[in-house]
């Protein structure tokens, strides 16, 4: 089989690599992108087409137990939204939480070649490989939490840093993981063993630990620092969703003291008001405060109209909404490890909350002075399904579309906010950052996010059209490690994709350590605990790096 | 004794839904038999020490002896001839098999079910309906003050559950194990597992969702009057101070049987227990969780549910999976005699199905793949014998909390795995089909 493939005539976004709209051949073998190949090698004629590196995505729910809750939870989101077995590729149903194959399928057409979920306990790990095993086409990989960790806070209030950073590093191996998420620091214990009440304040202290949420967040932010891991601490702030929080956002960004930290789905952490009553739109403060501070980046979190599900390991949050809105809830703890909550939920203009959400999220993405580091998601499937991107990119593309929605939505909140004066429109190298080179940067994934040589050969192009949202809903053309996935706008073949994880080292001591509590603590042997290799044989592993 | 027997520590048995993963085995000098398994409980002790490699033939096609290659060719052949190809079973195999299994039903275009149809599907179903807040089960031994059963005989059926998880662990948070907790059992009879409750409710039969909703009601701080008694068996003043202990526990956990998804009621049964835990929840941290029965229906549910988007009774008639249990639920597949083939994975149907079912069984060509010979097997045009998951095939596993463990088989079989006849049937399957991987050269 052939693997070789140039590209031609097409339109090339690669901001890693500086180039902007330029005509420009890519060429491609063996997976890779090259400097040239033959000839007479197979040849694309993208004239009239853009010519994008993959899609990546660096906060998604898309694997896991919560996620497959969430599947058998709404049937009635996926009988009207089918997708059907096509030749070798497997059927599937949607909705906001789409089954594995078609959670692959769907991310590729969109032409995302790769995707994070963002939310895994570790005594999880090996579900959620298993259902990444069957998410086809993008390469994956996923966050562990582990700011609600027992054994982790109790070595961390005992002063025992050096021991913590270990534990971490063997956490993060024995998983199989790809980054350290930090969901809600410290809110677990008060949610489970003191009847549903929850930590508010950074400093505050947590019931049965001498310990503080900031204590836990700063040591995480040094730990993966200091673990040259390829992406920073991934911190759910405490507070999601309350009127008010963007002080404990700040607060959190301060806590890493100019080291690399990433704030995620930041949407739903800026807002103004009191607790109790409405929120108010701080999307300037957010937004000046990451202007300013180089060492700190975020995702949006964008919120769309529509159908969406939450689904986090914060639960004291989706017990809120539960009883704000009575609708059917889940609520699933993990020993030692996390709790969580799912609910279904909908987006609706005319409500004040919800169209402010929106407002602030676009806000975010237009207020941001360096694109590199407010990038896209809508924290699938929280803010909505990322099937909603396409529409997204084309409200920062197109500012009479935005205003145009932003007339439907509830004015009283629309007009609390900037976003009508915002007259910015996002360039296609501008999306090209948000959506690729940027979260791959964010993500230390070297090889991911451009069209340099040596990347990955992961390629969408579209039809080079004036709908951006028509254009963004189906690559023309998906290359996913050097094969067609889509030619022509026909699915091709089935490709399985990659695993990344990470394996920083550490010292095999502290097992010694680790050992004994899960004896006192788990219900499963610590032999069983760790993830083996054979869960990850179509793995990479993405090197830590050395510190300068 | 010989000294090349082997130790395989921290095994794990599929028995049950416990799936205890602290057996230690020990397999004899000839590596075909396990002497000795350490920790496990009566049942699991007889899984491990009676399981024998016999001297089965690898497969029967119409009862008489064929090779593997045969019997993959001959199963393809009537499933992929069929128009209503059924597969079921699955609750007693490796997640690895059975997404296999999922794969057949949808290059078929066939119907997928699992034993959870018979079992805990009407908990799916209220699951559905009105959500759940559940724990792993970890998280019960190490906070749970109050623990209470419905519907279950955990003593007999889950032996190591009281031990491990929810009723003597010490942790802690829990330093005294059993005095810090408060155990109470709902059931219609006393069983092995009331004796050791601190309240035993024994109910009229058939009145569980009555006395759920009442307890709905009183936890809601609603007035009830006394004929609940009547009713249910249960007098208001007891039900009172139950819903008042509960109300003030720490955390709570109702775990719950068949008692309540097969008797009158069923899904809403389920819905009224699970919605009371959720009403508890405005009090203190209260959770849930069905007492699963077999060692892997929880992963059976998981991998049917990832792939599909539905959990059990699955169908691909129309190239999609579409949902409906009484309809697409294998027991009704049966008995309305639709189905024109059938798959049987790891269950024996032909034995504890209706007799309609069972008659339309014995009319239609029947695929077995299992261990030792069924009532099914019995009338199958092709039986498969294939190796045991966990004593002699690796793979994964869920417990009844959804926690994923890894077998240790302790020695190899002579027999193929579930997972090899099932990858080989479907590949089969998709050359009689027509449907081929399209690697077409990279050419525009």
């Amino acid at each position: 089989m052939s693997s070789a493939i140039r590209i031609k005539n097409g339109k090339v976004y690669d901001p890693l690599n500086g180039i902007d709209g330029e005509i420009k051949d890519i060429c491609v073998k063996d997976g890779k992108i090259v400097d040239s190949v033959p000839d007479d090698s197979p040849c694309i004629d993208a004239h009239g087409m853009v010519v994008l590196p993959g899609g990546v995505d660096i906060h998604c729910h898309i694997a896991g137990h919560k996620v497959n809750m969430a599947r058998k939870f709404q049937p009635e989101s996926k009988r009207h939204d089918v997708s059907p077995r096509v030749n070798e590729l497997r059927s599937g149903t949607g909705g906001s939480v789409p089954s594995t194959f078609t959670t692959g399928y769907r991310y590729a057409t969109l032409g995302y070649t790769t995707a994070m979920e963002a939310a895994v306990p570790p005594l999880g790990a090996r579900h959620t490989i298993e259902e990444l095993h069957d998410t086809p086409v993008i390469d994956k990989g996923f966050y562990i939490l582990l700011a609600n960790n027992v054994c982790l806070n109790q070595l961390l209030e005992k002063g025992r840093m050096a021991e913590f950073k270990e534990a971490v590093a063997w956490w993060l191996n024995a998983a199989k993981g790809y980054g350290v998420k930090l969901v809600n620091p410290g809110g677990d214990e008060p949610w489970k063993g003191n009847r549903n009440s929850n930590v508010h304040n950074l400093d505050e202290q947590i019931r049965g630990f001498d310990l503080t949420p900031r204590k836990i967040i700063k040591a995480l932010i040094d730990t993966t620092n200091d673990l040259g891991l390829p992406h920073p601490a991934h911190i759910h702030c405490n507070n999601l969703g309350h009127s008010g929080n963007y002080t404990t956002t700040i607060e959190t960004m301060k806590t890493a003291e100019g080291r690399r930290v990433h704030i995620t789905h930041i949407q739903f952490h800026s807002y103004g008001g009191e607790v109790g009553k409405n929120p108010t739109s701080k999307a300037k403060e957010i937004s000046d405060f990451i202007n300013n501070n180089p060492n700190v980046s975020a995702d949006v979190g964008q919120v769309m109209f529509g159908d969406a599900t939450i689904m986090t390991g914060d639960a004291p949050l989706t017990w809120q909404l539960r009883n704000m809105t009575n609708k059917k809830w889940i609520n699933a703890d993990t020993e030692c490890e996390s709790g969580c909550g799912i609910l279904p939920f909908s987006y609706q203009e005319h409500i004040y909350t919800h169209a402010l959400q929106w407002a602030i999220g676009l806000e975010l993405f237009l207020m941001a002075k360096d694109p590199w580091r407010m990038v896209l998601s809508t924290d699938h499937p929280n803010g909505g399904s990322f099937m909603n991107y396409p529409k997204l990119i084309r409200l920062l593309m197109d500012k009479q579309f935005r205003k145009e929605q932003a007339a439907l939505a509830n004015q009283k909140a629309i007009n609390s906010t900037s976003l009508l004066d915002l007259e910015r429109e996002m360039s296609m190298y501008e999306i090209a950052i948000i959506s690729r080179a940027a979260p791959a940067k964010l993500l230390g994934l070297d090889n991911k996010g451009h069209l340099g040589v040596g990347g990955d050969a992961d390629i969408t192009l579209y039809d080079d059209q004036e709908d951006k949202e028509a254009m963004f809903n189906a690559a023309r053309y998906v290359i996913k490690s050097g094969r067609f996935f889509i030619k022509d706008y026909e699915f091709c073949s089935d490709y399985q994709g990659r695993i990344l994880h990470v394996e920083p080292e550490y010292d095999r001591a502290i097992t010694q350590k680790i050992k004994p509590f899960f004896e006192d603590y788990y219900t499963i042997q610590f032999e069983n605990y760790p993830v083996d290799d054979s869960y990850v044989h179509d793995g990479e592993v993405v090197p830590t790096k050395s510190l300068s | 004794m010989s000294g090349s027997s082997k130790v395989i520590e921290n095994a794990i048995c599929t028995f049950c839904g416990c799936v205890c993963d602290d057996i230690e085995l020990t397999v004899d000098s000839g590596g075909k038999h396990i002497t000795q398994a350490k920790n496990a409980c009566v049942l699991g002790k007889s899984w491990f020490l009676e399981h024998k490699v016999e001297d089965f033939p690898v497969a029967l096609i119409d009862g008489k002896e064929a090779s593997l290659e045969e019997a993959v060719y001959a199963a393809a052949e009537v499933l992929a001839n069929a128009k209503f190809p059924t597969i079921y079973g699955l609750s007693d195999t490796t997640c690895e098999a059975q997404k296999q299994a999922v794969a057949i039903a949808d290059y078929l275009n066939g119907n997928i079910d699992t034993t959870t149809s018979v079992c805990h599907g009407p908990t799916g179903m209220a699951f559905q309906g009105v959500g759940e807040s559940t724990a792993s089960l970890g998280e019960i031994k190490n906070r749970a003050d109050f623990v209470m059963y419905w519907g279950g005989n955990p003593a007999e059926a889950h032996p190591r559950h009281f031990e491990r998880y929810a009723v003597n662990p010490k942790s802690p948070w829990m330093p005294n194990g059993k005095e810090d907790r408060t155990i109470a059992m709902v059931d219609i009879r006393p069983t092995q597992s009331s004796l050791i409750a601190d309240i035993f409710l024994q109910i009229k039969p058939g009145s569980d969702f009555e006395l759920l909703w009442a307890m709905r009601a009183l936890v809601k701080g609603r007035a009830l009057d006394r004929t609940v008694e009547e009713r249910t068996g249960i007098s208001l003043d007891r039900l009172e101070a139950l819903v008042q202990q509960m109300k003030d526990c720490q955390f709570g956990v109702l775990f719950f049987g068949m008692g309540l998804t097969m008797t009158r009621g069923r899904h809403f049964n389920v819905g009224a227990l699970l919605q009371l835990v959720t009403d508890l929840n405005d009090f203190t941290h209260f959770v849930s969780m069905p007492t699963r029965g077999h060692g892997n229906v929880t992963g059976a549910d998981n991998v049917v549910a990832w792939q599909t988007g539905y959990n059990f009774g699955v169908n691909f008639n129309r190239g999609y999976p579409r949902f409906n249990p009484g309809e697409f639920t294998t027991a009704d597949v049966l008995g309305r005699g639709e189905a024109d083939a059938l798959c049987v994975i790891a269950s024996d149907p032909g034995s504890n199905f209706s007799a309609k079912a069972i008659e339309h069984i014995k009319l239609i060509p029947v695929i077995t793949l299992d261990p030792k010979p069924t009532v099914t097997s019995q009338h199958a045009k092709v039986a498969f014998t294939t190796a045991t998951y966990g004593i002699n095939v690796p793979g994964t596993v869920y417990r009844m909390d959804n926690v994923p463990l890894s077998l240790r088989p302790a020695f190899d079989s002579p027999f193929p795995s579930d997972e090899v006849v099932l990858r080989a049937i479907k590949e089969r399957i998709c050359e009689l089909r027509g449907i081929t991987p399209n690697h077409k050269p990279a050419a525009a």
